[in-house]
């Protein structure tokens, strides 16, 4: 890097020279846009946050039956909306680490069954009472009531006891969890004064705002939470706005009008328009997202494993990656696991191969058509990705029948019930979280119904193992065992693509989930 | 006024009321056939059985439709439209802030459109099969075949990306001052005219070129009358009732017809809040919706009716 663009940058975060003017000099040295303004971004990021204005987002996933019951939330502007209002006792960082935020420590038993929760001091709620380690078990109570309709219900039954004894919440495990820090970083988990069982869409909390506008479906609006207990690090816009935009369009129109400052879910297929808009920036990373198409592992035909190992070997990844998500993701290798993760491993990545699966499927014994059902609301592109999958065992001498399905019930009535279909995931934060939500014989979501006694046995012992190295490999030996043997076809991983318009400052990528994590307007600034 | 004309308004007031009846049959059955349940709509990839059996217990799922459709009618009837299942708010607090905000939506766009289409109706017929006629029509023509969302986008295009002269999303909300509101819903109140211009200008102009082939009109040309007092003073009048009925018709359009409107320009109206319960299949709202809709509708087509009735004399004085 030259030192006069460093100086040059510099003098823009210091509001000495414009922005448009710098990045006409950077041309001029010969860099190119996107490098020019990411050092644009570190200069700004070293220069500190500014405080004030209202920082305003403009996001799909909202709608009018939303409600300020964390319990409940389930789509995107509620998630980041109760990111802005709420405070959770863990957080993961951008980096993957745990983040200490109510709890100030937390510690285990060595059999990683007894978990101690340490209750910072000082954290205040919004309604000015501090928040003590009676409010905290109570929250996790309440998610873990069987009434309670929690999002989180699936991890909080493996909790046993909840006590609060002074400054500490003492939680007894059903089985040892290595991972429940972990798990307690559930977006769900908003800490509430005493635990929202008095009143759970109340939106008090001890988050970095203040609610002042609910309307679902339509905005959401808050301001700054004067004693916010680490406002030097969130919480630098004086106000906040969640503006509800389904339409993908509108939105952004709304970031190129200047109406908001982020928006989230740009599709692949305009983001090389949108990044030749003046002022915007495309912010992609990776995510633990990932685009299936799902076989049932006890159902015919694909109860046979030569079946499912063809139809794996028959589906082009590269050319799905290239058409589908314009190369916004990466290349999936049947099993629900990336870099994302921690304690991740590389396995070879598998390939096209249509001699190989022909092989395969004549072993099998099948004979005709195999049926695939999709629908445009499986994944975005879900339909064409199953015309491409289609094309390519053809190639391969398997013919595949497509049955389009209406999107309107389609989790209802085809996901989890029919034996092959297109579908997505989000994600977890753990490999634990996610193969026990839908690889464990018992789990509700088993939607490959892989029912191995083996596997559900490595996934407990992992579990609980505290060493981290003998953890890695017990993952990689799982993953190799879904990747093999399972009824996942996993063509890609997708990415977070949202956009920030111009002055925004203070960016940063999070893997966990789209908009830095739900943070970004908290944690970003508008430059001067 | 005389009571022929009373006796015709009741039955059509009683018919209305009897049409809303079976709507409001038509409505409950219809939402009962929906795929899926609001239980499984409201856990959605998170349904287990037993949550699903708490909730459906919970919400009354388990009584027979028919009994669940008269406890429904009863609460409709004293003003109780029951509490949104998703959320549990009451409906007819949630829907009366919507209602408002369509009711805005549709009041100024109808302000901008009806008189417009008037006027642009009898120009045409003034100068009709000249080149004013074939402007006006072919104009109007043109706006109302595109579908709406091209129009939206378009109008987003221009006004709120490029020149920035009004905001391409509309949100708007309580409090809000009266000019910023204005200026929010310019570009949707601009979207709807121009979508409903064209049919009104269409039957004003064919209801009036209609009435000039009579005898009287060309008396009133003999007599020296200019063509616009000829039009004014003895074909309107008499074209009147037509028109009346398309522009009702029209206006019942602008309040029950605008949910695309109401996405492409993220306008909080009724439009947007039927579609989102209707997808978390929450019975009672998209119920009382549809059922609002059906008044609407209903009752402008009474008002187009009563209207009808009394500008045409041989309805007023029948023999």
């Amino acid at each position: 890097m030259s030192n006069e663009l460093e100086f040059l940058s510099r003098r823009v975060a210091s509001g000495k020279l414009s922005r448009r003017d710098f990045l006409g000099r950077a041309a001029a040295l010969g860099i190119s846009a996107p490098f020019a303004n990411s050092m644009l971004s570190s200069a700004a990021r070293a220069a500190g946050p500014v405080k004030g204005g209202t920082l305003k987002a403009g996001l799909v996933g909202g709608e009018s039956t939303n409600s300020l019951d964390p319990a409940l939330f389930m789509t995107q502007v509620p998630f980041a909306f109760g990111k802005m209002w709420g405070e959770l006792i863990v957080e993961l960082s951008p980096e993957g680490k745990l983040e200490n935020r109510i709890a100030e420590e937390i510690g285990s038993s060595d059999d990683a069954k007894v978990w101690t929760l340490k209750i910072r001091d000082g954290v205040e709620f919004h309604n000015g009472k501090t928040v003590t380690a009676e409010d905290v078990a109570a929250t996790l109570e309440r998610h873990s009531d069987e009434k309670s309709k929690s999002g989180a219900l699936g991890y909080m039954k493996g909790i046993e006891t909840i006590k609060a004894s002074g400054k500490e919440v003492v939680l007894t495990l059903k089985e040892a969890n290595a991972d429940l820090p972990y798990l307690l970083s559930d977006y769900h988990l908003i800490v509430q004064p005493n635990g929202g069982k008095d009143k759970a869409d109340a939106g008090i909390s001890a988050g970095p705002y203040k609610v002042t506008t609910n309307e679902p479906g339509v905005r959401h609006g808050g301001e700054r939470f004067a004693n916010y207990w680490q406002g030097d690090k969130m919480g630098h816009a004086d106000q906040i706005e969640l503006i509800v935009i389904n339409d993908a369009t509108a939105r952004t129109a709304a970031l190129q009008g200047g109406q908001v400052n982020m928006i989230n879910r740009v599709e692949p297929k305009i983001v090389d328009l949108i990044k030749r808009l003046p002022g915007v920036t495309i912010r992609n990373h990776a995510g633990p997202g990932h685009y299936v198409f799902i076989m049932h592992c006890n159902t015919a035909p694909f109860d046979n494993a030569d079946l499912r190992m063809a139809l794996k070997l028959a589906i082009d990844r590269e050319e799905m990656l290239d058409k589908i998500l314009r190369g916004y993701g990466s290349l999936g290798n049947d099993f629900p696991i990336n870099a994302s993760y921690p304690l991740f491993t590389e396995i070879e990545q598998r390939k096209y191969d249509p001699d190989k699966a022909k092989f395969h499927f004549k072993k099998s014994g099948h004979d005709g058509a195999v049926l695939l059902r999709t629908s445009d609301v499986a994944f975005p592109g879900a339909v064409d990705a199953s015309q491409l999958f289609q094309q390519s065992a053809a190639k391969a001498g398997i013919q595949i029948e497509l049955k389009r399905e209406p999107g309107d019930g389609y989790w209802n009535e085809v996901w989890n019930k029919q034996p092959f279909c297109a579908s997505y995931w989000g994600g977890r934060s753990t490999q634990d979280q996610m193969y026990s939500t839908a690889y464990l014989s018992t789990a509700d979501w088993n939607d490959t119904r892989f029912k191995r006694p083996d596997f559900d046995k490595m996934v407990l012992a992992a579990r609980a193992e505290l060493d981290e190295t003998k953890r890695k490999q017990m993952y990689h030996d799982m993953a190799v065992l879904v990747r093999d043997d399972g009824g996942l076809i996993l063509p890609m991983f997708n990415q977070f693509i949202d956009a920030t318009g111009a002055k925004v400052g203070g960016w940063v990528d999070d893997p966990h989930q789209e908009l830095m994590n739900g943070y970004a307007l908290a944690k970003c600034w508008l430059e001067a | 006024m005389s009571s022929p004309i009373l006796k015709l308004v009741a039955q059509r007031v009683a018919l209305g009321i009897l049409l809303l009846l079976a709507v409001s049959v038509l409505i409950f059955a219809g939402t009962q056939i929906l795929p899926g349940d609001v239980a499984q709509a409201i856990l959605g990839q998170s349904a287990t059985p037993e949550s699903l059996a708490n909730l459906r217990e919970q919400l009354g799922l388990n009584q027979p439709a028919y009994l669940r459709y008269f406890h429904w009618l009863g609460g409709v009837l004293t003003g109780d439209l029951g509490t949104a299942m998703s959320s549990g708010q009451d409906i007819a607090t949630s829907i009366k802030g919507r209602l408002w905000n369509t009711l805005f939506l549709a009041f100024w766009a109808a302000i901008v459109a009806v008189p417009l289409a008037i006027i642009l109706g009898l120009i045409a017929v003034r100068y009709r099969n000249g080149w004013v006629d074939k402007l006006i029509s072919g104009l109007a023509l043109a706006s109302t075949s595109f579908p709406e969302f091209f129009i939206g986008y378009v109008l987003v295009y221009f006004f709120a990306v490029k020149w920035q002269i009004f905001p391409g999303i509309s949100t708007v909300y309580d409090g809000m001052p009266f000019g910023e509101r204005m200026q929010a819903i310019a570009l949707p109140a601009a979207a709807l005219t121009l979508v409903v211009l064209a049919h009104m200008m269409r039957m004003t102009r064919a209801a009036i070129l209609n009435v000039m082939q009579s005898a009287y009109v060309e008396t009133a040309e003999l007599k020296g009358l200019s063509a616009f007092n000829v039009i004014r003073k003895h074909a309107f009048p008499n074209a009147i009732a037509p028109i009346i009925n398309v522009v009702m018709l029209n206006l019942a359009y602008l309040i029950v017809g605008v949910v695309v409107v109401e996405v492409i320009f993220v306008y909080p109206g009724m439009g947007q809040y039927l579609v989102d319960h209707v997808t978390k299949r929450d019975v009672p709202v998209v119920q009382a919706v549809g059922l609002i809709f059906a008044a609407v509708y209903i009752s402008l087509n009474i008002i187009a009716d009563i209207a009808a009735i009394v500008a045409n004399p041989r309805l007023r004085h029948p023999k």
